[in-house]
């Protein structure tokens, strides 16, 4: 019987735990260009944590560097206390690190369960032949998988589009279920890569709530991207800004807000 | 059916009728939710242990007995059985309508002084914490899903599985008071109090007692001759009087099975899972399902739109004869066969109506197209009157005599007869105890010999004896050259075209009448889609000229079928405009259960009304919208007044 929910909710409260990532003097170079020069932040555990900044600041080079799928010429990433060797991105999520795609990156022709199972591939241990006979324990795992799996497809409320083919869906929708595949690999850190990119008002709205409700009822750490200041200033916990490849701020919303770096870069001043 | 009649002598209270069935179907689905993607189902059995556990939870919070208990959330088993465990420690349960506004949440949880509220989640549940401080009485809140509020400070929340868990635990401490309680209720105990929406004023609490809603429910039961295998769906809201006596009164009479959907949104995919055979829905269900398929046929292949159209046409030549057991030549009978095999099966099994055996339909008259359409298709859909007032039953259609413009003889125990002035009253065993705090309009609603005033006009027709009902006797009115004014008759017919969602006809002591139209942005945005026709949003849609002309052909053609009518044909619609706004229960023009508050509408678009009589071409204005969340903003627009052709008909006055 699933009629108790709470039993799926692992954290009590909100409570923002010591430091989860530490990124240490990170510099990221293609070629010639110096995409991240000298970085250095981390991440606490439990927090919701932003990095902002104008267009080709390299926010998203930064989460690439964080979710494993760049791996920086210079400075350190720390995982939990140990410093962390160049992986590929199959073994940073197998650490427990999630994360969306500023361009939605689903399977559009399978249906939103068949995607979301897909984040529970990591948990998957059965063979080949026991999956393809649909026996013994594949049996048994798929369908906690899929226990799993429903409990987040009833948490973001996509129950009505269980079996709705990806490819049918607006675009809020496919950012939601993409949402949802991450938050099925049970992550203990969840990257989202402007996840309000391109959305109206209300499914801002709505997207804000969810990623509040999930930091707030598994305790998932989440750093994300944003380009939208407001969403940025009203859910996160601390922000990192940065401008041209470098932190210009870092700190509680309200400091960011009124640090003159950051102004400036917003606004714009003439760069030298 | 003689068991159950004899038992119920003795069986007075809700909470005795749930342990006779325990005794009689423990361990027969009772509830069934849709959870996680599987239907959840328990016993009557475990359904009674639940509430047991609820209801000694609610002793250990200090619920006295009379207390009333409100509850707010979608249909939910753990709410119905909120409200059998109120009834166990002779509390009183007030079901909410979900969507209401704060503002309307507060009157209704003031006015009935509830000490404990019953939230399904944090919508609700913040609903009335911002109001927390207005409610003197209210001291507990309990809610059902945990999501969103762990950071709230819970003194005075509790969740419901761990009140339950506490009234577990408790049972040794409590068990006794419980079974005192239970024994203590009589048969003239308030069972339910239940607010009515009201088209005009304030919601008032219709005070039902244990009789009323037992009685109602066994001769209803009877009329249909339900059965304790019945599957019916629970979705109409739980503050409404239908889904009380449906989803609690019959189905604890009779021992049948409740299914919750998933959320609003899986609807029609749990339907169809469901596969009820007991069903009602109100008009506006059954439009909104029609819509879809139109929509779904417009898209259709031209073979398939051909067999579709070609049997329909067989359909509603045949279908409600069949149904209603009228001689058919046999060739008819093999075509409507074939037609069954092929459309009329596969299309009901769509729809999740394939084991209909009983459907019903009222709330609203509903259009007579509308009404063909289901029943031609084989669906025993017919149609009762009721109300509040009345624990739902006045009228309701026998198998066999079902008519689409009449809604049937007398309900058994109901005597109903027409006042001078043409309003219809009835007295019966579910006639309302009184409204709660409210003496005066308790006098002025119900008689001293126990007569109900229903507020609507109608008469009984000479041939069969069925009930016609015309329109709320206020609304029925006289166009200046004293043809009768009939609006909702206009606003049926209307509304049965797909593009239509709502109309409000106007023209009490006016020339000519007019009409006001909300489009239905499915259909006709899925009808742009095809025609090429772009557009920005609903205002933009609403004004496109060939919408407007697509809406001028459906007047046309209704003004062609009301001219039909030589009572009303003065009600053909000659000038009209298309609402650049849907109607909105939250903006005050509609009610919760989606009537339309013809003075409200009529006093904020007077500007627009003006127009139309004015002769104006078209017409700015702003109008005030107040969004989910209660805040308000407001939208400009420039409405276009068309003509519509009508036809001419001999004069003949209302007298």
């Amino acid at each position: 019987m699933f009629d108790q929910p709470e039993s799926f909710l692992t954290a009590d409260g909100r409570t923002i735990g010591g430091v989860m990532m530490e990124m240490k003097n990170i510099t990221l170079r293609f070629g010639g260009v110096v995409a991240i020069q000298d970085i250095s932040f981390d991440i606490r555990e439990g927090e919701i944590r932003a990095i902002i900044g104008p267009n080709g600041a390299g926010k998203s080079s930064m989460l690439n560097v964080i979710s494993g799928f760049y791996n920086p010429q210079e400075g350190e990433v720390w995982y939990k206390g140990e410093l962390r060797p160049s992986m590929k991105p199959f073994e940073v999520a197998r650490q427990g690190i999630a994360r969306t795609f500023q361009n939605i990156a689903l399977f559009e022709g399978m249906s939103v369960l068949d995607n979301v199972m897909t984040g529970r591939l990591n948990h998957m241990k059965a063979g080949i032949l026991g999956q393809a006979l649909w026996y013994g324990s594949a049996q048994r795992e798929e369908t906690k998988n899929r226990e799993v799996v429903e409990r987040v497809i009833d948490f973001l409320e996509i129950q009505d589009i269980r079996k709705t083919p990806v490819s049918r869906l607006p675009y809020g929708l496919k950012k939601r279920v993409e949402l949802a595949r991450a938050l099925a690999a049970d992550p203990k850190l969840l990257l989202l890569d402007e996840p309000m990119a391109g959305m109206n008002v209300e499914e801002k709205e709505d997207m804000s709530r969810f990623i509040l409700d999930v930091n707030d009822e598994f305790g998932t750490t989440i750093a994300l991207i944003e380009h939208d200041m407001s969403v940025v200033m009203d859910i996160s916990d601390r922000v990192v800004v940065m401008d041209y490849g470098k932190k210009i701020g870092d700190g509680t919303p309200k400091d960011v807000r009124s640090n003159q770096a950051v102004i400036d870069a917003y606004l714009g001043v003439a760069h030298d | 059916m003689t068991a159950t009649a004899t038992a119920s002598a003795d069986l007075i209270s809700m909470p005795e009728l749930l342990a006779r069935n325990v005794l009689k179907f423990g361990a027969k689905a009772a509830y069934r939710e849709k959870e996680f993607g599987i239907w959840q189902s328990w016993t009557w059995s475990e359904a009674a242990e639940q509430i047991e556990a609820l209801a000694l939870g609610l002793l250990k919070l200090g619920a006295a007995k009379g207390d009333h208990i409100a509850i707010a959330g979608r249909n939910r088993p753990y709410l119905y059985w909120t409200m059998l465990a109120a009834q166990s420690i002779g509390a009183v349960p007030v079901p909410i309508y979900q969507d209401s506004v704060g503002e309307e949440l507060a009157y209704v949880l003031d006015h009935c002084n509830a000490r404990f509220l019953v939230a399904g989640d944090q919508e609700q549940v913040d609903k009335v914490l911002d109001i927390k401080d207005d409610l003197k009485s209210l001291q507990q809140i309990i809610y059902l899903d945990a999501r969103g509020m762990r950071k709230y400070d819970h003194s005075k929340l509790s969740q419901f599985h761990k009140l339950q868990d506490a009234g577990r635990a408790a049972k040794s401490e409590l068990g006794d008071e419980l079974a005192e309680r239970k024994v203590n209720l009589t048969y003239d105990d308030t069972c339910v109090i239940l607010y009515t929406s009201g088209t005009t004023g304030r919601p008032k609490g219709v005070v039902l007692s244990n009789r009323n809603v037992i009685e109602t429910s066994k001769s209803s039961s009877q009329f249909d001759d339900l059965v304790s295998d019945e599957e019916v769906v629970a979705y109409l809201p739980m503050a409404w009087v239908g889904d009380y006596i449906f989803s609690v009164g019959q189905a604890l009479w009779t021992g049948f099975c409740v299914n919750c959907p998933e959320s609003p949104e899986t609807m029609m995919t749990d339907l169809r899972e469901i596969g009820p055979t007991y069903y009602f829905a109100p008009p506006r269900v059954f439009e909104n399902q029609l819509t879809d398929v139109m929509i779904r046929m417009e898209d259709a292949g031209h073979f398939k739109k051909w067999m579709f159209h070609k049997s329909m046409a067989l359909a509603k030549k045949v279908g409600p004869k069949l149904l209603n057991g009228n001689p058919v030549s046999t060739v008819d009978r093999v075509k409507y066969w074939l037609g069954d095999k092929f459309i009329y099966g596969p299309l009901k099994n769509t729809l999740g109506l394939s084991k209909v055996r009983i459907g019903y339909t009222a709330g609203e008259a509903i259009g007579p197209e509308l009404f063909d359409f289901y029943r031609s298709l084989g669906i025993n859909l017919k149609q009762l009157y009721g109300q509040t007032e009345a624990t739902v039953y006045i009228t309701m259609q026998p198998d066999g005599e079902v008519l689409a413009d009449t809604v049937g003889v007398p309900a058994p125990g109901v005597e109903v007869r027409v006042g001078d002035n043409g309003e219809i009253y009835y007295r019966s065993p579910g006639v309302f105890v009184e409204y709660f705090n409210n003496p005066e309009s308790t006098a002025s609603t119900k008689d001293k010999d126990g007569w109900v005033a229903t507020g609507d006009a109608g008469f009984f027709e000479e041939n069969n004896g069925h009930l016609r009902i015309i329109d709320r006797a206020k609304d029925v009115g006289k166009i200046k050259d004293g043809r009768m004014f009939a609006p909702k008759y206009v606003e049926n017919k209307l509304k049965f075209f797909p593009n239509i969602l709502e109309a409000v006809v106007f023209g009490n002591d006016r020339e000519f009448c007019t009409a006001f139209i909300n489009i239905d942005l499915n259909a006709v945005g899925n009808w742009a889609e095809r025609n090429n026709i772009a557009y920005g949003g609903y205002q933009e849609l609403s004004q496109h000229p060939k919408v407007l002309e697509m809406i001028k052909s459906h007047v046309e053609e209704t003004n062609l079928s009301v001219a039909e009518d030589s009572m009303l044909s003065g009600c053909q619609v000659q000038r009209f405009l298309v609402l650049h706004k849907e109607l909105d229960a939250d903006d005050g023009e509609l009610t919760r259960t989606r009537k339309v508050r013809r003075r409200i509408v009529e006093e904020k678009f007077s500007d627009l009304i003006e127009g139309l009589y004015d002769g104006s071409e078209r017409v700015a204005t702003t109008t005030e919208v107040t969004y989910e969340d209660g805040r308000k903003g407001s939208i400009s627009a420039t409405l276009e007044m068309r003509d519509a052709a009508t036809v001419a008909t001999q004069r003949i006055a209302a007298e």
